[in-house]
């Protein structure tokens, strides 16, 4: 498995609870263009083998290998969100990010040519707005750091047979 | 127009051309989409009077009205053809990712004409039309079908749906599977086969709009929080597949080839066992919040590595159907059916037929010779590995298996002339469609609900089995009341098939399942979308309007009064066992429901519609053809 080498913020999928029911991509595509259209939404679900589902949006990798592949320098990565924006005057639609992309989380928009990243709804004020509607909350927008926290913190509960404390002392 | 195009597509595979028709905005007030919008256009376009496998019996898609946008379960189409079955409307239903790259590509519906003279894959990529050779994809199952083509294109967002071996074969209960759903009865894959589809592809790159986006959103996102509640809660943990252990309990769960209505070994095959041995995921259709298929596989034993999605009707067709108490060669049988693509219902019921032809003695072990078994073999009920090794010979039409890949109805009229027999008393079907998983002995209202059901034996059409288990009506006598209550349901469920949204979603709007519970927020819904101006009567239309198009399709091909009828069994021989024993709906008890219900109708005491009721509803041009 791959890695993402982020240590920013983005939405991730738990493919354990993703149902394949595509709202994330409707809600994104709506957000984005004002249309229902999953051909133009940022997060995109992938169904394999009928059981393995889950979805993909852009994991705002460290050194991020889109950023270096672009040969026309229309990539660049903010350094406190780590967010990739592109500039639309020097983006030719190549698709070079699109190979460099270890996990497939970039498209190209077939009316304009450019190449699009989620851009974690940044500028709404309720944040992304797939994590919103997903029914099954198998979407998060967390850091790795932090969901590593949460897997030590399950990992101890669950192989540490200790009296568990009562919830509510009351 | 919002939420829809205007526009249907039609093929014609005789000389590979396409062109466009145009539709007024009145014409889709009318018949919306789904199961009534596609029944219209095969209405339209068929041979009246042809053979369902001639090139004259149209395939006709017709997109859902919420397909596209975030409505829950929304995601559905309908799919028409004379069916070769029951020689009657064929209308079914599928859902998830195939219907929304359909309305993508904006096409409202698709009608397919002709025939090909070789194997073809039909590319639709937004309006261009491809015909592409099949034989890469021959022999290949339906889902692999799928993959292969999304491979060859390299965009999963190119959707299929797709015929599998058993459909190349001409099983008469084929079926069109596209994402792991199918548009699962009346034998449409084997109509696709006669005219040489093996797959119909579709890529749509618009987007949609719709009248009022925000509400719309507001209440998409209302109806998916209330079905992560108490109201879906049964289709989430264990499916439909928990009603096994509830149909055993009231005696209504098919045993034996509907000899018995309880089976001794249900817990073996109940949704909770299921759920505990063999579950991998739950899985949903595109746009649904709800999430119902229970993906299930076999681990252990001589079907490991099997894995198919488990529902209550497949399940009780080859378990306790055919007597088997073996989880494991029921989900191998399921899969097996799906993989190849097959009605599994039709599949089950056939099965069980030939088992009971066997313990019967009109068959014996040398008549189940196959490649497998060179000496034949014992399909007793109960017999798991006969039960496989029957759903493969149908498959592959081996042996036994040509005859039983007819339907229950042509297989006993072949086999009762070659041996003499009257195996055509246990052929378990309505019309030719074999019967759905409720023994309808002790469910009177929906005995007469299947019997005057336009496709014949199908819980879906008719949802009278509601009242008479929830004790509306007292389901093991007759009344004054039935003709109504069977009328209201099957014009309910007919909303839902012509929106169409998955009927899963009922309880979520308020709480309440009722029309009242229900038909507001559809209304509110279907204006968000459109702009139109809907009401709860509106609403209520739909239904009626969906039912009285299937119907007039089915007198035009020659219906008559005699055919809304039920099986041999189910009016003489009564159950042995359990809650139901002692019960038959006799023919007296049956006229005189089937009369009540067509005075409900509003139609003749013969069941013909009058002139003017269709003028009513808006079908001057149906009136003209078949009103009375």
């Amino acid at each position: 498995m791959v890695a993402s080498t982020s240590k920013f913020k983005y939405v991730v999928c738990d493919p354990e609870l993703c149902i394949g029911c595509q709202l994330c991509e409707y809600i994104c595509s709506y957000t984005k263009t004002g249309e229902f259209n999953s051909y133009r939404s940022r997060i995109r679900t992938v169904r394999v083998d009928e059981v393995l589902i889950t979805a993909v949006a852009c994991r705002t990798c460290e050194n991020a290998p889109c950023v270096i592949a672009c040969t026309r320098d229309a990539l660049s990565q903010d350094q406190e969100t780590g967010i990739i924006r592109i500039d639309p005057t020097k983006c030719d639609g190549c698709a070079w990010c699109i190979e460099a992309c270890d996990f497939g989380a970039i498209s190209i928009n077939h009316l304009t040519k450019l190449a699009e990243f989620c851009n974690q709804c940044e500028d709404v004020e309720e944040g992304p707005q797939c994590v919103k509607i997903c029914p099954k909350d198998a979407l998060e927008y967390t850091t790795p750091d932090q969901r590593a926290q949460r897997t030590r913190h399950k990992l101890i509960k669950t192989s540490l047979e200790f009296p568990q404390k009562a919830k509510d002392p009351r | 127009m919002y939420g829809y195009s205007g526009k249907i597509l039609h093929i014609d595979l005789n000389e590979r051309k396409h062109w466009v028709e145009e539709k007024p905005e009145e014409w889709y007030k009318i018949y919306i989409g789904g199961v009534s919008m596609a029944t219209r256009l095969c209405w339209e376009n068929i041979e009246v009077g042809c053979d369902a496998y001639d090139p004259g019996n149209p395939i006709c898609f017709a997109n859902g009205i919420f397909a596209g946008t975030p409505v829950p379960v929304g995601g559905k189409y309908g799919l028409a053809s004379k069916s070769p079955l029951t020689g009657v409307i064929g209308d079914s239903l599928s859902g998830s990712w195939f219907t929304i790259a359909l309305k993508r590509a904006q096409w409202d519906g698709v009608v397919i004409h002709g025939a090909s003279e070789n194997w073809i894959h039909i590319l639709i990529d937004d309006d261009r039309v491809e015909y592409l050779p099949a034989d890469k994809l021959l022999g290949l199952g339906t889902h692999e079908t799928e993959e292969k083509i999304r491979e060859i294109f390299g965009d999963d967002q190119v959707r299929s749906a797709t015929i599998g071996p058993a459909g190349e074969n001409m099983v008469r209960y084929a079926n069109v599977t596209n994402d792991g759903r199918q548009a699962g009865r009346t034998g449409h894959g084997s109509v696709w086969a006669s005219k040489k589809i093996k797959a119909v592809s579709v890529r749509g790159t618009h987007g949609v709009t719709v009248a009022d986006p925000d509400s719309l959103l507001k209440m998409s996102f209302d109806i998916t929080e209330a079905a992560q509640g108490p109201h879906t809660v049964k289709y989430r943990v264990y499916g439909t597949s928990t009603n096994v252990l509830n149909a055993n309990k009231h005696g209504f769960l098919p045993t034996n080839n509907f000899r018995e209505g309880t089976f001794d070994f249900a817990e073996l095959v109940s949704g909770e066992y299921l759920d505990e041995h063999h579950k991998v995921k739950v899985i949903a259709c595109a746009q649904c919040p709800i999430a119902c298929e229970q993906m299930s596989m076999v681990k252990t034993g001589p079907y490991a590595g099997s894995m198919t999605g488990i529902e209550y009707e497949c399940l009780q067709a080859v378990s306790s159907n055919c007597g088997i108490g073996d989880m494991t060669a029921a989900i191998r049988m399921v899969d097996i059916s799906d993989r190849s693509g097959m009605d599994t219902m039709s599949m089950g019921v056939s099965i069980s037929f030939a088992m009971e032809c066997f313990e019967t003695g009109v068959l014996k072990k040398e008549d189940f010779k196959c490649k497998k078994y060179p000496e034949g073999f014992e399909p007793y009920f109960g017999n798991g590995e006969a039960g496989v090794t029957l759903a493969e010979m149908i498959r592959d039409k081996e042996g036994i298996g040509a005859i039983l890949a007819e339907g229950t109805r042509i297989a006993a009229k072949l086999i009762d002339e070659e041996h003499n027999s009257e195996t055509w008393k246990f052929a378990m079907n309505i019309k030719g469609l074999e019967c759905p998983g409720y023994d309808a002995r002790s469910l009177k209202t929906f005995a007469m609900g299947l019997a005057v059901g336009t496709r014949g034996g199908c819980h879906n059409r008719s949802a009278a089995y509601d009242p008479d288990i929830q004790g509306e009506t007292n389901r093991f006598t007759v009344d004054e009341t039935r003709g109504v209550v069977a009328a209201r349901s099957e014009e309910y469920a007919a909303v839902y098939d012509t929106l169409p949204m998955c009927k899963f979603i009922r309880r979520c709007f308020t709480g309440k399942a009722d029309r009242a519970g229900a038909w507001p927020s559809i209304a509110n819904l279907i204006n968000a979308t459109t702009g139109w101006n809907f009401d709860y009567d509106e609403v209520d239309l739909i239904g009626v309007r969906a039912h009285t198009i299937k119907k007039a399709f089915n007198i035009r091909e020659g219906w008559k009064p005699e055919d809304d009828d039920i099986p041999y069994r189910w009016k003489h021989d009564p159950m042995t066992k359990g809650p139901g024993a002692g019960h038959v709906v006799t023919d007296e008890e049956l006229a005189y429901m089937k009369g009540l219900y067509y005075k409900a109708k509003g139609w003749t005491e013969d069941g013909y519609i009058p002139k003017q009721l269709l003028i009513d509803l808006g079908m001057d041009d149906v009136a003209e053809e078949i009103g009375v």
